[in-house]
């Protein structure tokens, strides 16, 4: 076992895959993990004017299919129900 | 006739463009194609001495530019094979001395009688990749199994991209079977995935690279040499030819055989 193996516990070529997927698809937005950060709070702060979530269980991501690049948001919705009741 | 123009560029330096384009030339010479090729690093010239044609020299892309000599009085015949042509780049002139307009002009009129002009772009992507690009009908992006050089290659594919050429091809450079074999160096598919642009060649490294450009003879014309193969078979598909992969898993059995029955 290599010395990068003992202290990764993962194949270098492995981590080079996923490294680079990251590294790419930010490339290719020309966006960096501090922009996306910033439009998360923002898209958040209107989206809790209407609706009420859970600012913890949202994820808004990059995602790429091919060569094209999307902005995904999965953003959970609480139950009509417990929302009345809160 | 109307030739083809054939760009090889990586983005990043160092990963093989040069040799590339010594040996796909020199594979479609072979084949009976008019080849001509141009050295587009100006300032770092090197296709030269690849090709062993360095001696040779008397006048170079910028002379032919700026009208100093006819296109071609800087046509550096091969040694080997009388219908492959090289036009040297300029050793001590700014870069700055030739625009990608001056390209597409020089390239239409080389055009009419050759059935490809291959372009050997320098690294980067600056003014003498814009060069090197703006006349090509087909870009060849040379990469090697390693971070930074697929980064690179991705800028490269961004690029062309935003200048509406037709989609490149790729050539992943410097595959070490026996590393990608133990999980240490990404496969071709692995750059496939990251990158999603055609795949037209793999080529192993072969350290009779180095050899063949001491000697300033390229790969290409050694029958034995797996580089070489993997070279020639990107030739043939070039010109419209279905031929498979070479196999990398046998290279290093048969490595193997080779040296068990004393070959090598």
């Amino acid at each position: 076992m290599s010395f990068f193996e003992r202290l990764t516990g993962k194949k270098s070529a492995s981590s080079a895959k996923e490294r680079l997927q990251l590294v790419l698809i930010h490339d290719r937005v020309d966006l960096s993990p501090a922009v996306l950060e910033a439009l998360k709070e923002e898209l958040l702060a209107v989206i809790s004017r209407h609706i009420d979530i859970d600012p913890s269980s949202v994820h808004v991501e990059l995602a790429s299919e091919g060569r094209s690049q999307r902005l995904i948001a999965d953003i959970p919705l609480k139950p009509a129900a417990r929302r009345r009741a809160g | 006739m109307t030739g083809k123009v054939l760009t090889i560029t990586s983005g990043k330096g160092g990963v093989g463009k040069t040799t590339a384009v010594a040996n796909l030339a020199v594979a479609l010479a072979a084949d009976g194609k008019k080849v001509i090729c141009i050295d587009g690093d100006i300032g770092l010239r090197n296709l030269d001495v690849v090709m062993g044609l360095e001696n040779r020299i008397v006048y170079d892309i910028v002379d032919v530019i700026e009208g100093r000599c006819k296109t071609r009085q800087a046509m550096i015949r091969d040694k080997r094979l009388p219908e492959l042509f090289l036009i040297p780049a300029a050793q001590t002139r700014d870069k700055n001395a030739v625009s990608p307009s001056d390209m597409i002009r020089l390239c239409d009129e080389l055009r009419q009688d050759v059935d490809w002009i291959l372009i050997d772009s320098p690294a980067g992507i600056e003014r003498g990749f814009r060069n090197a690009i703006a006349p090509a009908d087909k870009v060849l992006i040379i990469t090697n199994p390693e971070m930074s050089a697929v980064r690179d290659a991705d800028r490269v594919v961004g690029l062309l991209e935003a200048e509406e050429k037709s989609a490149p091809s790729l050539v992943v450079n410097r595959l070490n079977p026996a590393m990608i074999k133990r999980g240490d160096m990404l496969s071709v598919d692995d750059v496939y995935d990251l990158l999603r642009i055609d795949v037209i060649g793999i080529v192993p490294e072969d350290e009779n690279v180095i050899v063949a450009s001491n000697k300033g003879i390229p790969l290409a014309l050694e029958a034995k040499s797996r580089a070489g193969q993997a070279f020639r078979n990107i030739a043939r598909r070039l010109n419209g030819e279905q031929v498979p992969f070479l196999d990398l898993e046998s290279q290093g059995l048969w490595n193997r055989i080779s040296r068990l029955a004393g070959r090598r």
